[in-house]
């Protein structure tokens, strides 16, 4: 071992090497454990599109069981991939706004809401279609910004193609017991009832209120002391719902 | 502070000796990382909202600790000290880093609990702490010691706290709501006699209040805890 420990050649000998050793371990550890964790994350965006669909727990679903129960409740096959103005597309936008071959499942939603490459018109908006006890739904995946990052959920529609029968929402670091809230079911609960849109088939915007109006239509009761991520979740239902009201209108015409 | 000096030709001492148990039970009393040291306040204030956040956060504390004790304590005669801090910063982020990402692969649920705590861990100024002040000069073994004494004290603090927040701001303990119900038509418990959870409560500045309260009574019932001036 070098003798003077303080000499300029030992502290960058010893910064070199520690910063290779540690960069490789982390490297190999985050290339080794890959497929695990997108394993998981597929597992999670099931489970999260059965969350608003019904209560996974009550009915005993969870990562162990979600594959194979999404596949009873869920067709990806009749899953659609809408533009922003409510069109379908057959495939989905790529980043240069041409139209390519993909599943509605692996649009990922949240890269393309953080990426300041893509026009805001090449926006994938997909749609998925679930069967409850014969009763179809469609659940409509949501990306938001809350107070300290990323918000994202699952809104769940009736058959009516209107009215938000249950939700699921999620986010990465919210304050613990105040924005972290819009998890807890009582927060969804507010939610479910709401119309998405009005008697001419037009959108409605949400808006979350303060003063305990709540119970009004379309108006939400946010959480106390996490009023920047309850604004969030209300500028995200707002944003992501809007597109999917003239595909619906145009649904039931036919 | 109790610190340990080495003397390499000392007679080897029992693993458990009274100057190791020390290390450990000295930090949960009369030398409290939060209420003596005052170091940690920030993630104190952050995390007591509810007693669950704090039980995940003492224990993820205590295994970056214990790790970081150890590894750094191995590597103390070779770290140049010009740029020990950068090292001991190095070893917490990446020991932070490889322990999400292990979770995030093998239990993803609590992967999920703990990403909000990730920054905070690296933060936190204990951890640091006990780098630079106990693992740098000390053997391996008092190293773990520390950690283990030092992570209890500040997760032992961590949970005192949230347990007045939680109970009196949001009515529960540990998420069971032992006060009763609060929602609207279904009320129970005290609610019904007309008690109110205290909003106050669950900001932030409570816990200041409350870390001073537990301080102001630790130092009322050991006198030689108050520093001269």
């Amino acid at each position: 071992m070098a003798k003077n420990k303080d000499s300029n050649g030992y502290t960058f000998g010893f910064a070199i090497v520690l910063v290779i050793v540690v960069g490789s371990i982390l490297a190999l550890l985050a290339m080794g454990l890959k497929p695990m964790q997108e394993k998981n994350e597929e597992v999670k965006k099931k489970l999260d599109i059965l969350s608003a669909m019904m209560d996974a727990d009550e009915k005993g679903i969870t990562r162990k069981n979600a594959d194979s129960e999404f596949e009873k409740y869920v067709d990806l096959d009749k899953a659609v991939v809408l533009s922003n103005k409510g069109d379908v597309i057959d495939g989905i936008y790529a980043l240069d706004g041409k139209v390519i071959e993909g599943r509605a499942f692996d649009v990922d939603i949240r890269k393309e809401y953080k990426d300041k490459k893509r026009d805001k018109n090449h926006r994938n908006f997909p749609l998925f279609i679930g069967d409850l006890n014969g009763e179809t739904v469609y659940i409509i995946p949501v990306i938001g910004t809350g107070l300290w990052g990323p918000i994202w959920g699952n809104i769940c529609l009736d058959s009516d193609m209107n009215t938000i029968k249950g939700a699921s929402f999620g986010h990465q670091g919210e304050t613990p017991g105040l924005g972290a809230e819009i998890k807890q079911q009582f927060f969804i609960d507010r939610w479910i009832g709401e119309k998405i849109s009005d008697n001419n088939g037009m959108f409605k915007p949400f808006q979350v209120v303060k003063d305990g109006s709540g119970i009004d239509e379309s108006k939400v009761d946010g959480i106390t002391g996490g009023t920047i991520t309850s604004k969030g979740v209300e500028e995200m239902a707002n944003r992501c719902l809007e597109g999917y009201v003239s595909y619906f209108n145009n649904l039931k015409k036919n | 502070m109790s610190e340990v000096t080495e003397n390499k030709k000392a007679p080897r001492e029992p693993l458990f000796s009274k100057k190791n148990k020390k290390l450990v039970t000295d930090p949960l009393t009369d030398n409290n990382p939060v209420t003596i040291q005052v170091l940690g306040i920030c993630s104190a204030l952050a995390i007591t909202v509810q007693v669950e956040q704090g039980v995940v956060m003492g224990l993820a504390v205590i295994f970056v600790m214990v790790l970081g004790n150890l590894i750094i304590s191995l590597l103390r005669n070779m770290i140049p000290s010009r740029i020990r801090i950068i090292v001991q910063l190095v070893v917490v982020a990446s020991l932070v880093i490889v322990v999400n990402e292990v979770l995030k692969a093998f239990m993803p649920d609590v992967s999920e609990k703990l990403s909000v705590f990730v920054g905070l861990i690296i933060t936190n100024c204990i951890i640091m702490g006990r780098f630079e002040a106990f693992a740098m000069a000390n053997k391996p073994w008092p190293s773990i010691m520390d950690g283990i004494g030092n992570g209890l004290g500040y997760a032992g603090l961590l949970v005192l706290v949230a347990f007045f927040r939680e109970l009196f701001g949001s009515g529960s303990l540990y998420g069971i709501k032992v006060l009763g119900s609060n929602i609207p038509g279904e009320e129970w418990g005290l609610y019904t006699m007309g008690y109110e959870n205290n909003n106050m409560m669950i900001l932030p500045p409570m816990a200041l209040v409350i870390v001073g309260v537990i301080i102001w009574v630790q130092r009322s019932r050991n006198k030689s805890l108050i520093e001269e001036h």
